[in-house]
Order: structure tokens, then C-alpha cells, then sequence
């Protein structure tokens, strides 16, 4: 059953795969390269004085109390976004699967706000929930919650949580409904035959069959709150107050731009991308499992 | 041969032409004066190009003070560093280990043969940006100090006396309550840049140590003291007062600019250089006043320090002797008694030369606008101490946000104003100690 093309020398292939290779090298390889020997020095800012200091930076990470809160934060972070995304999307997606009228403009308008660039999709939230001039919190005074997340820390984890999961969902509502709507109809109406509808059918049937999509989404969606939210809480809380919205990534950059700890921050995205390193391998091994059974 | 004749005739049309654009010495300059004070910055750099001929100066606005020193050290190790950079007071310490990233003003002198005089600048303005012998290091620029703006509507509704502004903080305490049982404004008191002036300027005025060594002018191994009694009263005062309802939190840094302006708090502290949005956007008669005391740390208050940025001259591996003798000229300019007496009645700085002083003082400027000479007084109060000469210590804006983040906690009710300072100073120590690693390297 393997298509494989195959070339008569090696000059051709390599001309495709050059173009890759050499944006990988570009854009990945040579980076992250600097990045691992950076996180081996310490130096300046001005980048004057350069010194080899094997692992210490490393060691200064892991016993930063710090550092492990931060990581811990992230953790709660990621899964809050996760779930809460993924779990709306999940449920837009089945309401939209449905033969209702004008689900085109429904689904339409539930991907616009994958469009949205993060920074704005902030200031959208920023202009609904500052403790100021926001209409949620004016609402929210007014029956007696005392909203400030400028000083709340909890109340500020909550806004971010809700201003990265709300971008997400467009991304997940596509992949569920796509998913939804590649399960055979027949398979779901012979459990309706069967006497299997609403709640119990979707429970056993649909979610089930869902499961490669889900898995995949779980993944995308880990990274993305992990990399791809620091857009978003930068331009709503910068990381405060205190350090209750401090992700990693907000962290790195924290130490690295803001407070020019080369090394220090070198060492914490070496950290990151093992992390990522790592889901991909998780995502990889059981994707490729299940394609093989 | 006719070809020839073209083209040596089309050669000496452009002659003039390149020698005219070669002529001019172009020069960069990065600054982070957003707003009025940005057009100001324009306005300066206008002006010094039509005061002659041989230098152009484009003035960049490159974002926050933070942003604009991070974007000169990256365009430094790229070799695309601006030619000027103004950077604010609390990087002095890191553009002072820059070494050879930065032509500081007595080599620039040395170099330019253009004489810069270190005694032309007012004292506390010139101590904070020379060398321990008395070199400048960069040219003082925008110099403010920090005041308490003052609503005098509210004040008068809260049955305040508006031409008595509070000298205490126990008398700032009192105000408060006032305007709260008043409601005369949403809240009764915020601060901008709290840590800048409810700490920093705190410990300067009442002669406290916030850091060894001078507060780090004598040495890289100097260690922050903020945990000790004065300042545990102070934060404990900030706290106790946001728990009845009397002080605002309101962010870091410039945050809270707007909360005094907008009419949200009746006493607003801010630099002095808020006056000019003061002035613009409060829609009520306000005042200006000395920053509070407290008679029980000290009852002969000192000199308060100034905030504000310098200028910088940067070296880029291509640069010229003539590009830097037109930055030795530009800084000249700036510094000139005229243009200073201006940039400081437009904005709220404060002079940084005492010629400048001395001509507002002539065109009776603090006649006209009273209370815009009190930052000048204020600075100029009593003897400079160790503890009064101001801060030089390394990765300072760092400093400041971990000081902000306990604070910020504090504020939570996480914890405690003792344990909040004990806990800025473990981890303001360990960013003091890498920084005296990386700087001695």
C-alpha cells in the first residue's frame, strides 16, 4: 500500500527540502541555540562581559521558591484555559451540528474571534472589565461585588483566564464540529434505535468517537496557554498584581527584556522548550498508536 | 566624446547635491516623552536645527523609560545604537557600567574640545549623574522631584481650610477621613509612582538608610535596608489607610497619572512634572504642596531627590568625530540657560541649570504660577546626606517591581507590612548580588 516517489539522484530532493530546512534552521535550530548557550553564561546587559558558568543558572531556577510557584501558577493556568475553552467549544459545537436555520451565520460568527489578534482581544476584555471604566464591573458594584482586579489577585487570574480561553474557543469550535460532523450518521442512528438519545447518546457514541479530536485539541490548546496567551496578559495585567498572573512565558520575558537577566531567562526558555519538547513527543507517540490499530 | 561630456556634466550636477547632503551630521535621538511633553521634545529638537546649519536631529520616540533602555542596549549590541538616548534615573546605574557602549559627557568634552561646566547644574540635580569625582556622566535633562497635588474644591466641601495643604502625615490622615465622611471626591487619596515617592522619596527626606554604601554611590556590594522600623511604619500606614477606604492603589509606576487629574482623588501624588496635565484636564482649582512628613521619623525633613531622565551619547562602531561633535553641540544646546527656563516652565521639570533658575526667577515665572518653585525648594532642602544624594544602585527598575509586587501583596492582605519588606529586601539583595557578579565579571 506505500506510495513512495522515487528520484533518481540526490540533488533534486535536497532542493526540496532545502527551503524547510533552512527556515528551521533560521527560525528554530539557530535560536534555540543561542538560547542554550546563553542559559550556560552570565552576562551584561550590554553583553561586555561574557562568563561560562555551566549549570548555575539552572540551579538558581530550580531553588527559586519563586520560580516553582511560577511553574505551579502555569500549570492551573493552562488546564483552566484548557478546559474552559475546549468545554464551550464542545458545547457550541453540538448545538451547531444541528439542523437549525442559519447555522452558516451562527458559524460564522463563532470563528471571527480566532481572528482577533491577542493584544486586542485584551484590550476588548480590558474595556468590559477595568475596575474603572469597564461595564462588567460597574454591573458587578452594583451588586456589592467589590471588583478590582488592578489589586485582586484572584480576580485578575480569573480575567485572563477568561480573555485567552475566549480566543480559543473559534480554534476548537472548528475542530469539534469538524469532528462532529465526520461520525456517521448511521452509527448514531442506530443507537437511536436503540434508545440511546440527547445526553446518554452523546455520552457514549458521540464523545467516544470525538476522542482523537479531543486528544489533539488537549494538546494544541496546553501549548497555546502555555505560549501563546503571554499577548494577552501582558497587555492586561503585565504579570500582576504581585505576581498572581505570572506565567512562565510572561516570566521569561519579565527577566530577559525587562529585567536583562540574559542568562537567567536563557535557562528558563531552555526549561520551555523541553516542556514542549515533550508534549510533542506525548502527542506524537499516542496519535501514531492509534492511526497504526 | 560627447557621452563623456554628459556625463561628467550630469557628475557635477549631483556634486552640490551629495556634498550638501553629507554636510548635514545626522543625528538620532531616542526619547520616551509621549503626550505633551513629547511634542515639547519635538519642539526642542525643531528649533536646534533651525539654530543652524550643519546638524539635523531627529527625535524618535521610542516608548516607555523601560522600553527606550531596552531598545538602546539591543541597538547597541547590534551596532545600531542611537546617537543620543535619554534614560531614566533609575538605569543611571546600569549606563554607568556600560563602558564603552557610552561616550560620557567629560569624554565627549575631551574629545569635542566643547566645554561642559558639572557647576552649571543645580547640586542634587548634578550629584545623581557624575562620577564620585565630579565627571559628568550624562547631561541632565528632565529633572523632576515629587509632589502632593491637592483638589482645593473637595477640600473646601470637606470643610478643609483649600490654602492649607496637609504638612503631615497624620494631618494627611485627618484630610482624608474628612473628604470621606464628605464623599467629596470617589477617594480620598492616590499615589502615583508609590514606591518613587511613598519610599524612596520617603527615605531621603527623613534621612533614612534605604541602601548601604551611599545607597550604592560607594560600591556594587551595597544591600537594601528597607526593612527597618521607619519604612514598615510607612507601609503600614498605606495599608491601613487603603483598608478604610482612604488610599487607592491604583497601579505602578504612572498608573495612577490620571486618578488626581480626572477629579477621582482629591490628594493625588505625582511627580512634579504632572503639571502641565494637571493644568490641562483637572476641572477644579487645585494646589500644589510639599510631600508630607512624619515628625516622628524625623522632624527636620531634608532634601527630596529627583526623578526624570539624563541624555546619553552612544557609540556605534562606524560613528564619526563629526557625528559627535554634533551631539556635543545638540547637549550644549539643551543645556543652554534659555532653552532650560522654557522646557521647565512648559512642562513642570525643574531647572536643571541655575542660570535656568535664576531667568525664571527674573521673567517672574514663580509669581505667575505659584507653587511650581516647591519642587525646586523641596530639593534644595537642608544638607545632601548619604542617604539624600539619591539611588545608584544596578538593575533598579527591577528593584521597583519586586518592591511593587510585595507591596501589591500587602495590599491583598497576604501579608504583613514587616514581613512584605523583609521579603523585598531577601530578593531585592540576591537581583544586588548578580548584578555586582555580572558587572565585575
Amino acid at each position: 500500500m506505500e506510495r513512495r516517489t522515487l528520484f533518481g539522484g540526490w540533488a533534486l530532493p535536497a532542493a526540496f527540502v532545502l527551503p524547510q530546512a533552512l527556515l528551521t534552521i533560521l527560525f528554530f535550530l539557530w535560536p534555540a541555540g543561542q538560547a542554550i548557550y546563553g542559559s550556560l553564561t552570565r552576562q551584561d546587559a550590554f553583553g561586555l562581559k561574557t562568563q561560562f558558568i555551566g549549570l548555575e543558572n539552572f540551579v538558581d531556577l530550580f531553588t527559586d521558591p519563586l520560580y516553582i510557584e511560577s511553574m505551579w501558577r502555569t500549570l492551573g493556568f493552562c488546564l483552566a484555559v484548557t478546559f474552559l475553552s475546549m468545554g464551550v467549544a464542545l458545547l457550541l459545537a453540538v448545538f451547531a451540528d444541528r439542523e437549525i436555520k442559519g447555522r452558516g451565520i451562527y458559524r460564522t460568527l463563532l470563528i471571527w474571534p480566532y481572528a482577533v489578534a491577542p493584544a486586542v482581544a485584551a484590550i476588548l476584555w480590558i474595556l468590559l472589565l477595568h475596575p474603572q471604566i469597564g461595564m462588567v464591573s460597574h454591573a458587578l458594584k452594583t451588586i456589592g461585588i467589590n471588583w478590582d482586579y488592578k489589586i485582586n489577585g484572584t480576580q485578575a487570574m480569573l480575567v485572563v483566564i477568561l480573555a485567552s480561553a475566549w480566543k480559543q474557543v473559534s480554534y476548537n469550535f472548528i475542530f469539534f464540529l469538524a469532528g462532529l460532523q465526520s461520525i456517521p450518521r448511521s452509527v448514531i442512528e442506530a443507537a437511536r434505535m436503540d434508545g440511546a438519545r440527547g445526553w446518554r447518546s452523546f455520552r457514549t457514541i458521540i464523545f467516544p468517537l470525538l476522542a482523537p479530536t479531543t486528544f489533539f485539541l488537549l494538546v494544541v490548546n496546553l501549548v497555546y496557554s502555555a505560549f501563546d496567551t503571554f499577548g494577552t496578559i501582558q497587555a492586561m495585567t503585565q504579570g500582576g498584581p504581585g505576581k498572581s498572573t505570572e506565567t512562565l512565558v510572561v516570566k521569561v520575558y519579565r527577566d530577559g527584556v525587562v529585567n536583562l537577566d540574559l542568562g537567567g531567562s536563557s535557562a528558563q526558555s531552555v526549561v520551555l522548550m523541553l516542556g514542549i519538547v515533550a508534549l510533542t513527543v506525548l502527542q506524537f507517540r499516542f496519535l501514531g498508536k492509534r492511526d497504526k490499530t | 566624446m560627447k557621452r563623456r561630456t554628459l556625463l561628467a556634466a550630469s557628475a557635477a550636477a549631483a556634486l552640490p547635491a551629495a556634498a550638501f547632503a553629507q554636510a548635514k551630521t545626522k543625528i538620532v535621538w531616542w526619547h520616551a516623552m509621549g503626550g505633551a511633553l513629547g511634542e515639547e521634545v519635538n519642539r526642542i529638537a525643531k528649533e536646534f536645527n533651525a539654530s543652524q546649519t550643519d546638524i539635523e536631529v531627529e527625535a524618535v520616540f521610542k516608548g516607555t523609560y523601560p522600553e527606550t533602555l531596552t531598545a538602546a542596549i539591543a541597538a547597541w549590541r547590534a551596532g545600531q545604537a542611537p546617537h543620543i538616548v535619554q534614560m531614566f534615573e533609575v538605569g543611571t546605574g546600569s549606563m554607568l557600567a556600560a563602558g564603552p557602549a557610552v561616550k560620557q559627557v567629560w569624554q565627549l568634552s575631551q574629545e569635542t574640545g566643547i566645554e561642559f561646566d558639572p557647576k552649571a547644574y543645580l547640586g542634587g540635580v548634578r550629584g545623581y549623574y557624575s562620577l564620585s569625582d565630579g565627571r559628568l556622566a550624562s547631561l541632565p535633562f528632565n529633572s523632576s522631584s515629587s509632589v502632593m497635588w491637592y483638589n482645593k474644591d473637595a477640600f473646601e466641601k470637606a470643610g478643609l481650610d483649600p490654602e492649607k495643604p496637609p504638612a503631615t502625615w497624620n494631618d494627611v490622615i485627618a484630610a482624608c477621613r474628612a473628604l470621606k465622611a464628605k464623599a467629596a471626591t470617589p477617594v480620598p487619596m492616590g499615589s502615583a509612582w508609590p514606591i518613587w515617592i511613598q519610599f524612596e522619596q520617603f527615605a531621603a527626606m527623613h534621612d533614612l538608610v534605604f541602601a548601604t554604601k551611599s545607597n550604592g554611590f560607594d560600591g556594587l556590594d551595597t544591600e537594601l535596608k528597607v526593612n527597618a522600623p521607619p519604612f514598615v511604619k510607612q507601609m503600614q500606614r498605606l495599608l491601613d489607610m487603603s483598608k478604610e477606604g482612604l488610599f487607592k492603589y491604583a497601579g505602578r509606576d504612572n498608573a495612577a497619572d490620571a486618578i488626581f487629574p480626572s477629579g477621582e482623588a482629591a490628594i493625588g501624588f505625582n511627580s512634579s512634572a504632572a503639571r502641565a496635565a494637571v493644568a490641562r484636564d483637572a476641572k477644579f482649582r487645585w494646589g500644589e504642596a510639599l510631600l508630607p512628613i512624619d515628625p516622628e521619623v524625623n522632624a527636620k525633613p531634608i532634601n527630596s531627590i529627583i526623578g526624570g531622565a539624563s541624555l546619553w551619547t552612544m557609540t556605534a562602531p562606524n560613528r564619526t568625530a563629526g557625528e559627535y561633535k554634533g551631539c556635543a553641540q545638540f547637549l550644549k544646546f539643551i543645556g543652554r540657560p534659555d532653552n532650560d527656563a522654557v522646557w521647565h516652565q512648559h512642562t513642570g521639570y525643574v531647572p536643571v541649570t541655575l542660570a535656568g533658575y535664576e531667568l525664571s526667577k527674573k521673567q517672574g515665572y514663580y509669581e505667575k504660577t505659584p507653587g511650581a518653585d516647591l519642587p525646586i525648594l523641596q530639593l534644595t532642602r537642608g544638607e545632601v546626606t548619604a542617604n539624600s544624594r539619591g539611588f545608584r544602585l544596578g538593575r533598579m527598575a527591577e528593584l521597583r517591581n519586586i518592591f511593587s509586587e510585595e507591596l501589591e501583596k500587602a495590599l491583598q492582605g497576604q501579608q504583613g507590612a514587616q514581613a512584605a519588606l523583609d521579603a523585598t529586601v531577601t530578593r531585592g539583595n540576591r537581583v544586588l548580588r548578580e548584578f555586582e557578579k555580572t558587572t565585575k565579571g
